[in-house]
C-alpha cells in the first residue's frame, strides 16, 4: 500500500468533519430541552415522542412516500423498456443520436429549469383539465419526468455488459418472445433495475425544488415541510425529524452499497 | 462497451435473423416502438415541448394580473441585460456573473478539497475502503434542505464560528454569519464536494502507481510528481466531477435562497421570484433560457475536454 504524506491525510479527516458538521449539530440539538433558541438545556426525548403525534408532519411523511413510490414504480417501467429499445433493436445512426441527446436532456437540465418547463406544461394542461390542479398526481408526474433518464443509463449499462450472446441462444433454442423476457431477460436484468429503482427513489425522496414548484396546498411533503418551517422558525421537532431522515438515508445508503457491490 | 449491430444481420427474401429471432424488418421496428414510445413521448411531453413554450414565452409579455399576453417583442432580453424603465442597471448582469462566479469558486474549492480526501479513500485498505467511500456518500444523499439549514444554525451567533469571527472584528457581537456570501460558498463546497469526490476516487482507484514511482526515483520533486505523474491520471475522474459541480451550482436555488437572503441572490432566485412571487412567466422564461444557454455552453466544453467519459 502506498503511504500518504500525513498532511494530506489530515486534510482528508478534516474535510470528513466538515462534511458531517451540520447533521452532528442537528442531531445535538435534537435531544435539546430547550423550545426556542439554541442554548443547551438537558436532554429530552420529548422531540421524538412529539413528532409522532404531529399530524402535519406524519401527513407529510405519508405524501413523500406515496409520491417517491409512486414514481419509482413508473418510472421504472418506462425508464427499463426505453433501455430495452436504445439497447436491443437496430435504430438508424440518426435517430440513435436523437435518442441519446433526449436520454441525457433530463439529466443535464439544472432543476429549476425542469420544474419551470412542468409549471408551464401543468399551467396549459389545466385549461384542459382540472385533473393537473398543483397536487400529489402533478408532482407524480415531474418526478417521473427526470427519473426515467436515470433508470434507463443504469439499466442501459447492465444491458451493455451483459452482452447479446444469451439472447440468440435463448432465441436460436425456441423460446418465443414472452417466454424470453420472464425467464431471460428479466431476470439477468434484475440487478441493474434494483440498482435504477434505488437511484430513482432516492432522488424522489430527496427531491425539493421539482416539489416546490409543482406542489399543491395538500400534496407537502417532508423537504417541503421543513423548508417553510425554516422560513417560520425551527422548532425542535424538526431537528428530530431531520435526524430520523439522515438514519434512515445512512441505512439506504448502506443497503444500496451491499446490493451493488455484490 | 460492446458494439451493437446497426443493421439485422443475413437476409432471407424479406426476412432478417436479428440475434437468433426469425423476423421482418417491420415486426421488429414495431416491437422497438413499444418499448421506446411510452418514456419518449412522455419526456418530450413533460420536458421538451414545454421548454419549448419556453422559448416562446420569453418573447411575450406580462399583463397586469400576472396573465401572459402574447405581443411578441425582446423587451425581457433587453430586462435580462440590465435595461429597465428608470434606464440602465447592472443588478442583472451581476445575478448572472455572480452565479457564474460562485459556481466557478466552488468547483475550484471542491477541487483543491477533494484530491486529498479521494487519495485518502483510496489508500485505505481494501476491506475498509468502501465503508469510507459510503461515508462521503451519505452526506450526498442526506437532504440538502436539511444541510443547508444546518448550516444557517452553525453560521448563527450562538455558535463557535461566529464567536471567532466576532474575535476576530469581521461581525459585530451577536451578529450572524449568514445571510452572506461566505455563508452561500460554505454551503455550496458541502452539498458539492461528494460530487467530485466520487469520480475522481474511481480515477485515483485505478491509477498506475509505477509512474509515481519512477518519478521520485528520477528525483523528481512533489510538485512535479503530482503534476506530471498524478494529474493527467486522473483527467477523466476530474473531468466529470467538474461537470457534475460546475453545472448544478450555477442554477442552485436552495443554498443562495437560505443562506443568501437578499445580499447574494443568483440566477435561481431570479427565476424562483419571477414564477413565485412576481408572476412574471414571461421574463421568467428568459431568465431560465439564460441560464440553459450557460449549461449547454458548460456541456459543450465537457463534449470538447472529456469525450469518452460517462456522466452518470
Amino acid at each position: 500500500m502506498h503511504r500518504l504524506n500525513p498532511f494530506v491525510s489530515a486534510v482528508a479527516l478534516a474535510t470528513l468533519v466538515f462534511l458531517y458538521l451540520p447533521m452532528l449539530a442537528i442531531a445535538i440539538l435534537s435531544f435539546n430541552r430547550t423550545r426556542y433558541g439554541l442554548q443547551w438545556n438537558g436532554f429530552t426525548t420529548d422531540w421524538y415522542t412529539r413528532l409522532f403525534q404531529n399530524t402535519e408532519i406524519l401527513e407529510a411523511a405519508r405524501n413523500t412516500l406515496v409520491l417517491a413510490v409512486v414514481s419509482t414504480v413508473v418510472a421504472t417501467v418506462l425508464g427499463t423498456l426505453l433501455a430495452i429499445a436504445l439497447e436491443r433493436y437496430p435504430w438508424g445512426q440518426r435517430s440513435r443520436g436523437w435518442l441519446d441527446n433526449l436520454l441525457y436532456l433530463p439529466v443535464v437540465t439544472p432543476d429549476i429549469i425542469l420544474a419551470v418547463a412542468l409549471v408551464v406544461a401543468f399551467g396549459a394542461l389545466r385549461a384542459v383539465s382540472s385533473t393537473f390542479e398543483p397536487g400529489l398526481l402533478t408532482m407524480i408526474l415531474g418526478h417521473v419526468t427526470f427519473q426515467i433518464a436515470f433508470v434507463a443509463l443504469t439499466v442501459r449499462s447492465r444491458l451493455q455488459s451483459l452482452g447479446r450472446d444469451l439472447d440468440e441462444a435463448a432465441r436460436d433454442l425456441y423460446a418465443d418472445y414472452g417466454y424470453f423476457v420472464r425467464r431471460v431477460l428479466l431476470p439477468l436484468l434484475t440487478p441493474g433495475i434494483v440498482a435504477g429503482a434505488m437511484l430513482a427513489f432516492t432522488l424522489s425522496l430527496d427531491d425539493f425544488v421539482i416539489s416546490f414548484f409543482t406542489a399543491g396546498p395538500t400534496s407537502q411533503t417532508l423537504p417541503l415541510l421543513i423548508y417553510a418551517s425554516v422560513r417560520r422558525g425551527v422548532t425542535p421537532e424538526i431537528h428530530a425529524l431531520s435526524t430520523l431522515i439522515f438514519l434512515a438515508t445512512v441505512l439506504l445508503v448502506l443497503a444500496s452499497e451491499r446490493l451493488t457491490r455484490r | 462497451m460492446q458494439a451493437t449491430p446497426q443493421k439485422p444481420v443475413s437476409s432471407l427474401g424479406k426476412f432478417v435473423v436479428w440475434f437468433g429471432e426469425l423476423t421482418t424488418p417491420s415486426r421488429l421496428y414495431r416491437r422497438g416502438l413499444w418499448f421506446l414510445l411510452p418514456a419518449v413521448v412522455w419526456i418530450l411531453a413533460l420536458l421538451v415541448i414545454p421548454g419549448l413554450a419556453l422559448v416562446a414565452l420569453s418573447f411575450a409579455e406580462r399583463g397586469q394580473y400576472g396573465n401572459v399576453l402574447w405581443h411578441w417583442n425582446l423587451e425581457n432580453y433587453s430586462r435580462l441585460l440590465g435595461y429597465g424603465i428608470f434606464g440602465w442597471s447592472p443588478d442583472t448582469i451581476f445575478i448572472l456573473l455572480r452565479s457564474i462566479w460562485v459556481a466557478f469558486v466552488t468547483t475550484l474549492i471542491c477541487v483543491v478539497l477533494a484530491y486529498p480526501l479521494a487519495f485518502f479513500i483510496a489508500t485505505r485498505p481494501a476491506r475498509t475502503r468502501y465503508l469510507w467511500l459510503a461515508l462521503v456518500i451519505i452526506p450526498f444523499w442526506t437532504n440538502l434542505v436539511i444541510r443547508t439549514y444546518a448550516w444557517q444554525m452553525l453560521l448563527s451567533p450562538e455558535f463557535p464560528f461566529a464567536k471567532v469571527a466576532h474575535a476576530l472584528g469581521i461581525i459585530p457581537a451577536d451578529g450572524a454569519l449568514y445571510p452572506s456570501a461566505f455563508a452561500v460558498y460554505i454551503g455550496m463546497i458541502t452539498a458539492f464536494l461528494p460530487f467530485v469526490v466520487m469520480p475522481l476516487f474511481s480515477s485515483v482507484e485505478r491509477l498506475d502507481w509505477s509512474l509515481v514511482e519512477a518519478a521520485q526515483d528520477l528525483y523528481s520533486n512533489r510538485v512535479r510528481t503530482f503534476f506530471q505523474g498524478i494529474w493527467p491520471q486522473t483527467l477523466p475522474g476530474l473531468t466529470v466531477g467538474i461537470i457534475l459541480t460546475f453545472i448544478p451550482a450555477m442554477g442552485m436555488f436552495v443554498i443562495p435562497d437560505l443562506l443568501g437572503g437578499a445580499k447574494y441572490l443568483l440566477v435561481g432566485n431570479l427565476i424562483q421570484q419571477q414564477f413565485y412571487s412576481s408572476r412574471d412567466y414571461p421574463y421568467g422564461a428568459a431568465v431560465s433560457l439564460g441560464l440553459m444557454i450557460l449549461t449547454l455552453f458548460g456541456l459543450a466544453i465537457y463534449r470538447r475536454r472529456g469525450q469518452g467519459v460517462e456522466l452518470v
